[in-house]
């Protein structure tokens, strides 16, 4: 029998071997095409401000409070303004953030309402930031009366980037291999030492990247500042954090009126003038520098952390 | 097993009795030292799922008890109760007993807190599982829950148990590292260092073997059999050869229940049931 037979079950591996060669170059081909669109797109856009901002920056542009006329205007307040109400959105964010997602993780039970909870969360890091512009506006703003102030821009964008501390910090948390876990809880640990001493070490990393996610979304959110109603021109700077009298440290400045670095962009860019438009650029040079420093930074702290216990 | 018979049995486990059901040495004597835990017709299931099928079988104070059997048959499953493993994970549950002595708790009651029964007895994984933290912070690890925190206090038990472990030597000049720079099987041993460094009074073994070569196992068994006078042992094993040569008592576990338990020379020489002498043979498993 059956030369025949065994003929159809042959296979001829040589072909085999040669189309999966051809599909992997095609994809490829395919990837670096689209990969290589993105950059260079992004590129061409970066590129193409810093051409246009780079030389409008000195040591006059950062001092200089906003100015009618285009060559004074600077971009002191702006970015004071930013950095305080980035450190108001940090203070409360990440600790409330991180103890949510601890508990949602660790502590409760899991039942239909936790379940609503989690779909919840998540589905709220999707919502769009006007709509918490909204909400601040009501609460914070009309209802509480806690007025337009750098306390109401940190919770405001606090809230914006809550879900996306808390998910960051399940993820890390569930990440964390099943061993370590039984480890510490067979040595006789509470569910506390567990979590502060073996749990969150190892979720540490994961948890700061997500909350540099969020922050680097919250520093150049625009449109639910501009909704609590920022002023869009502030010549003064808030009262200082430090001071040299007891107890040196101040928190006047939460209840300061402000502005911040979008919102400066956005001014700027709406006016007819083109030297407000360069300035508007350089503006955004430096928002993109804060932002790439707050990454690096991100990146040094958790390549510290591996390193210390590899 | 009403608490009558339990009584009388724990009773006759401290008494010399003519081991007569052991057939080929009938007229021998022989003295089981005081029984540490007892286990009584304990069930458990994960979920719907039933893997144990009242088990019962006592644990000799200050002995090596093995658990051996096919994969699957539940032994991991009955040495994981003894410290509330199976409390970490939603939808298990325990029925009947394991008498804890001389406190006389049943340490798988709901009632009795996992914390309690964990802060009692170690538990060395299948996998060497150290914390990504220093020698010394993971030796000093259960002194630490417990509250012991006097800097001399903690230093002499570490070393007590790293020797106790038979890895002091090894890494006496570095306990400030990583103990993720330790190799496979003396991670191990740092594992059972870490479990004996709180002075546990019973220690679980879940196939601590099983990731390291044969060197690396030998060293482990040695050290069981070293810390067999100190502290009562359960360990579970795949290797058959490991059980015979290291344990006084075996258990051999088959679907879920206890086949047959005896000193080990009687499983291994005469068991009573066919399936323990087919598994012991390799006739299947």
């Amino acid at each position: 029998m059956s030369t025949d037979v065994a003929d159809a079950g042959r296979i001829d591996e040589q072909a085999l071997v040669a189309k999966a060669n051809r599909q992997d170059l095609r994809f490829a081909i395919v990837g670096f095409v689209v990969l290589l669109t993105a950059m260079i797109t992004l590129l061409a856009l970066v590129f193409d401000f810093m051409v246009d901002g780079v030389p409008r920056i000195s040591t006059d542009f950062l001092l200089n409070y906003p100015s009618r006329r285009p060559d004074q205007a600077g971009i002191l307040s702006a970015w004071v303004g930013t950095c305080l109400v980035m450190l108001t959105t940090a203070a409360l964010a990440v600790p409330i953030g991180v103890a949510a997602g601890i508990y949602l993780e660790e502590y409760a039970p899991k039942n239909w309402l936790t379940d609503i909870i989690e779909i919840n969360v998540t589905n709220l890091a999707g919502v769009p930031s006007i709509i918490y512009g909204l909400l601040a506006l009501g609460l914070f703003v009309q209802t509480l009366r806690l007025g337009q102030t750098i306390l109401v821009a940190g919770m405001t964008l606090a809230l914006l980037i809550l879900p996306i501390i808390i998910v960051a910090t399940r993820e890390a948390l569930r990440s964390i291999p099943l061993e370590i876990r039984e480890a510490a809880y067979g040595l006789g640990a509470d569910k506390w030492q567990v979590v502060s001493s073996y749990l969150l070490p190892s979720a540490r990393p994961g948890i700061l990247t997500g909350t540099i996610v969020g922050m680097s979304r919250a520093i150049g959110e625009t449109a639910p500042i501009i909704t609590i109603g920022a002023l869009t021109f502030i010549a003064f700077l808030p009262p200082p954090p430090i001071q040299p009298e007891f107890p040196f440290v101040n928190v006047d400045w939460l209840n300061s009126p402000f502005t911040v670095m979008p919102i400066q962009m956005f001014n700027w860019i709406s006016r007819p003038q083109a030297g407000f438009h360069v300035a508007a650029a350089a503006t955004g040079v430096i928002l993109l520098l804060m932002t790439l420093l707050m990454n690096g930074l991100a990146i040094y702290i958790r390549y510290r952390i591996r390193g210390g216990r590899k | 097993m009403t608490v009558a018979e339990r009584i009388k049995m724990d009773a006759m486990t401290q008494i010399p009795v003519t081991d007569a059901t052991a057939g080929a040495a009938a007229s021998r004597t022989v003295i089981d030292p005081p029984v540490r835990a007892r286990v009584a017709d304990l069930s458990f299931y994960y979920g719907e799922k039933q893997a144990l099928y009242s088990v019962n079988f006592p644990v000799h104070d200050r002995k090596v008890t093995a658990m051996i059997g096919p994969s699957g048959c539940g032994k991991s499953t009955l040495l994981r109760a003894f410290n509330r493993m199976h409390d970490l994970y939603p939808g298990n549950r325990y029925e009947g007993e394991v008498i804890l002595y001389p406190e006389n708790i049943n340490i798988v009651s709901p009632q009795v807190d996992p914390m309690l029964v964990r802060l009692k007895i170690g538990m060395v994984f299948q996998k060497p599982n150290p914390f990504p933290k220093p020698i010394y912070d993971n030796v000093a690890a259960g002194l630490w829950v417990r509250g012991i925190r006097r800097k001399g206090v903690v230093d002499e038990r570490v070393e007590q148990a790293l020797t106790q472990a038979a890895l002091w030597d090894e890494v006496k000049d570095r306990l400030r590292t990583s103990a993720y720079g330790l190799s496979g099987g003396q991670q191990q041993r740092l594992c059972i260092a870490r479990a004996l460094a709180p002075d546990p009074e019973m220690l679980l073994l879940d196939e601590p073997t099983s990731a390291l070569d044969p060197i690396a196992t030998a060293r482990i068994e040695q050290l069981v059999t070293e810390l067999a006078p100190k502290v009562t042992i359960v360990i579970v094993t795949h290797n058959m050869q490991q059980a015979a040569r290291i344990s006084n008592y075996t258990a051999f576990m088959h679907l879920g229940q206890m086949a047959e338990f005896d000193r080990t020379e009687v499983i291994f020489t005469s068991p009573k049931e066919r399936r323990t002498q087919d598994y012991i043979t390799g006739r299947f498993g």
